[in-house]
């Protein structure tokens, strides 16, 4: 690609999207489509459009987010609504270009429902989505729909609009629920009473009837996500298409690094990565201290099981990030910046390579941006299977050779960090926000979220969870709507027992406390961290003894060993764990895991080892009796528990109830 | 066995290929494992010679991080995902059947080196937990039952 110029930039942008006459398909390739097929399913359908001669582009996008339906597909071709399949195995991806493309006629039973909810209709109803939504079991779901379409079908629709069932809707238990497209419009509740009334009024008058009518709005705002699953990751032009650069384009020419600084201040933004600290802040102090070189580095070290926000930002939009930490570059005087990803996210590895050689030839990246007095180079650098290495100090470390070890703060990284030199440190997400907020404003993305905690989050919703997907919500919302309206709810309909943030530094959060609004000061007030965004769901057959023996094995396991509170605090609180949950245990070794709690909380070198206990400071606080009962009951308790827990995996599988 | 000399001349290829970018002492090891499968000690000490680092501290590191082998893997390695949503979904029950029919613990090789079982905390799939790795292909939604399957992958390719 050749050099591109601002007139480039702008005229990508005008664009607005890159329109295809001939319509498109977007096929889900990131590391969970792919490993759920999708990489087959793209080479099918580009083979079946070719076979009949078509001019549909075929391409290859990121992660759409949701992840319980992966394989997912995308469709917008003429004369059909734009649509979302799930579950597109490489047999269903056969069946797209003969029956939607040519046929014009809906898969049924794959349709994942749009979201964007219709309140009027805005021409005629061509195609109807009808899925039963009430919490019940799989058998007599499909019973109640299929009655439904059928009645719809009888009900002399044929040849005007075609009803299927929905694969998933995005609304939850509110009985059966239709959607009508291309305007989706979304009625609730719908009876059989209703049927005559909605073929007449709706269907061939094209009127909206109030009563049945779904006026919520999504809640989800993508910011972050906002070109993750519409633009192929790996061609730069699409970015450009999409507002990509705009922002550094506009930090270049008609801005200075203090006003940059400045409108990151209005923004509200913190750290994404769980500290929550204010980004401007950052920035300002390690612009302020002299030296020959600073650096900024991309945190992409994301060790928290259960997390994959970032993969799928880098894998989904890495120019984004990329655009991010220049911009960073020229608002603090750093001239080089750092990717830090974590070595089992190989995919993220290649793409957010791709775009740093796309980036560079086009004259992005590297000496005289944009023809602009600013340069800046950008590298990957790879962990090595080291969580603690998300830790700024321990990440310096490794990139400097080392073993991968914090070191005491202050000074910090802002003042002497990567080869002593000034270097701010920012998070995958953060970086991500940034080039939105420098596009179009602070004050834009300060009008979302709460008053000390703005803008957006995202969060991986998984564990016992209906829907485990990725979440772009305002903070404020809270932890209820994002499990049951969001996501579905808990698996097999159990009851929730607690939701768990911030993995390994957080804590469990139980069902009363679940109408919490997310927030960084809510969150601590529980006893838990917002941490990364990981965020599981547990039901009643989760054991909270078991999670916190889980949690701090693992840290345990990632503890760099450096200093005593949390090489030996962990180990002999692990092994009191331990001797709890084989029925060993008694009310002095609680007693004595709380005194160790205190001990690595007030004196570990990092936040590993201070924060370590939190998983079990949380269920102390909160499901003392899960502990009482160990105790109490002894082995014989122990080994019933065991042989629960050990068959967790069958209960999900046959859907057995214990 | 590679010879000494190869060796040499691969570890200062790999040297070459770093040198003069700042940070490169965990990329140089990365390419050497992707090389080899595990960092050998002949070529630890070639690189140690070549960097002008002390062995002590490219051990250092190679013992400090999870993802460098010290020992030759097996000819195909099973990861097991024990990350938080693949851990409540059962991996764990997941990961004993896996050690009941390879016969090793984690961080082992078969005795017939066919077979190198590793735990892995998160591979980001956490959509389709559990979830495992053999030989690069993630496997997803895996049920105790799937085992025989996806551990007899790695038979038929042999025998091909």
């Amino acid at each position: 690609m050749r050099k591109v110029s601002v007139a480039d930039l702008d005229a990508a942008a005008a664009k607005n999207g890159t329109p295809e006459a001939g319509g498109w398909i977007r096929v889900g390739c990131d590391t969970g489509g792919i490993a759920a097929g999708a990489g087959r399913v793209y080479q099918v359908l580009k083979e079946e459009v070719e076979k009949a001669g078509l001019s549909v582009r075929v391409l290859r996008v990121g992660a759409l987010g949701f992840s319980f339906a992966d394989p997912l597909v995308e469709i917008q071709v003429e004369g059909m609504p734009r649509i979302l399949y799930g579950q597109v195995t490489e047999e269903v991806a056969r069946r797209i270009v003969p029956e939607h493309v040519l046929g014009k006629k809906l898969l049924d039973g794959h349709v994942v429902a749009t979201r964007q909810r219709g309140q009027t209709f805005n021409g005629k109803t061509t195609h109807v989505l009808v899925k039963d939504t009430s919490s019940r079991t799989v058998e007599k779901e499909d019973l109640v729909c299929s009655s439904f379409v059928e009645k719809l079908r009888g009900a002399g629709l044929d040849g005007g609009v075609q009803v299927v069932r929905a694969l998933d809707m995005g609304i939850y238990d509110r009985g059966v629920v239709l959607q009508a497209l291309p305007s989706a419009v979304t009625y609730t509740h719908v009876l059989t009473q209703d049927l005559t009334r909605i073929k007449q009024r709706t269907l061939v008058d094209g009127q909206v009837i109030e009563d049945l009518l779904w006026k919520e709005k999504d809640p989800q705002v993508r910011i972050v996500l906002r070109n993750c699953g519409v633009i192929d990751p790996e061609s730069l032009e699409d970015c450009l298409c999409h507002r990509g650069y705009q922002a550094l384009k506009k930090v270049l020419f008609e801005s200075t690094p203090e006003k940059v600084i400045d409108e990151l201040k209005t923004s509200g933004l913190r750290g994404r990565g769980g500290a929550g600290f204010p980004t401007w802040l950052k920035w300002k102090l390690t612009r302020e201290n002299q030296a020959d070189q600073r650096y900024v580095i991309c945190n992409a070290d994301e060790g928290d099981p259960g997390a994959f926000m970032d993969r799928s930002v880098l894998e989904s939009d890495p120019h984004a990030v990329l655009e991010g930490i220049i911009i960073a570059g020229y608002a603090m005087g750093a001239s080089k910046g750092y990717f830090y990803i974590r070595a089992e996210y190989p995919l993220a590895i290649e793409r957010v390579q791709k775009a740093i050689d796309e980036a560079r030839e086009a004259g992005l990246l590297g000496n005289h941006i944009l023809g602009s007095d600013f340069s800046f180079e950008a590298k990957v650098r790879l962990g090595a299977g080291a969580f603690v290495c998300g830790e700024e100090t321990a990440l310096i470390a490794s990139i400097e050779g080392k073993r991968g070890s914090p070191s005491p703060r202050p000074p910090y990284p802002s003042v002497r960090g990567l080869w002593g030199k000034p270097t701010a440190i920012n998070n995958v997400e953060t970086l991500a926000n940034v080039s939105a907020i420098l596009d179009r404003g602070g004050a834009w993305y300060a009008q979302y979220g709460t008053e000390k905690s703005k803008g957006t989050k995202v969060f991986a919703v998984t564990g016992k969870v209906k829907n485990a997907q990725l979440v772009e919500v305002p903070m404020g919302v809270s932890l209820r709507e994002i499990v049951f309206e969001i996501c579905g709810g808990v698996l097999n309909d159990r009851d929730i027992k607690a939701v768990q943030t911030g993995g390994p530094s957080g804590g469990v959060i139980p069902e009363d406390h679940l109408d919490t609004p997310v927030s960084y000061e809510s969150l601590q007030e529980l006893g838990s961290i917002m941490g990364s965004g990981g965020m599981l769901v547990m039901d009643q057959n989760d054991c909270m003894v078991d999670v916190a023996k889980f949690y701090l094995k693992f840290c345990v396991d990632e503890s760099c060993g450096k200093c005593a509170p949390c090489r030996i605090g962990g180990y002999q609180m692990l092994q009191l764990l331990d001797k709890i949950s084989r029925g060993r245990g008694g009310d002095e070794d609680v007693f004595q895991m709380r005194r160790i709690c205190q001990g690595m909380q007030k004196a570990s070198l990092c936040a590993l080892g201070q924060t370590a206990p939190n998983p079990v400071l949380s269920t102390l606080r909160y499901f003392e009796p899960e502990y009482r009962a160990y105790i109490e009951g002894g082995p014989s308790y122990a080994r019933k528990m065991t042989k629960m827990l050990a068959g967790n995996s069958e209960v999900v599988e046959g859907g057995v109830t214990l | 066995m590679t010879t000494g000399t190869d060796v040499r001349e691969n570890v200062h290829q790999h040297v070459e290929a770093w040198k003069g970018e700042e940070g490169n002492l965990i990329m140089i090891l990365h390419a050497i494992q992707n090389q080899y499968g595990y960092v050998p000690r002949e070529v630890a000490m070639v690189l140690s010679e070549l960097l002008g680092v002390k062995l002590a501290r490219i051990y250092e590191v190679i013992t400090f991080y999870h993802y460098f082998k010290l020992h030759p893997p097996g000819k195909h390695n099973v990861s097991v995902c024990l990350g938080t949503a693949c851990y409540l979904k059962g991996a764990a029950a997941l990961l004993t059947e896996v050690k009941n029919r390879l016969g090793v613990e984690e961080g082992q090789t078969t005795a017939d080196r066919k077979y190198h079982l590793d735990v892995v905390r998160c591979i980001g799939c956490c959509g389709m937990s559990p979830a495992m790795v053999v030989d690069g292909k993630t496997h997803g939604k895996v049920k105790t039952s799937d085992l025989g399957g996806i551990l007899d992958v790695g038979e038929e390719k042999e025998s091909l």
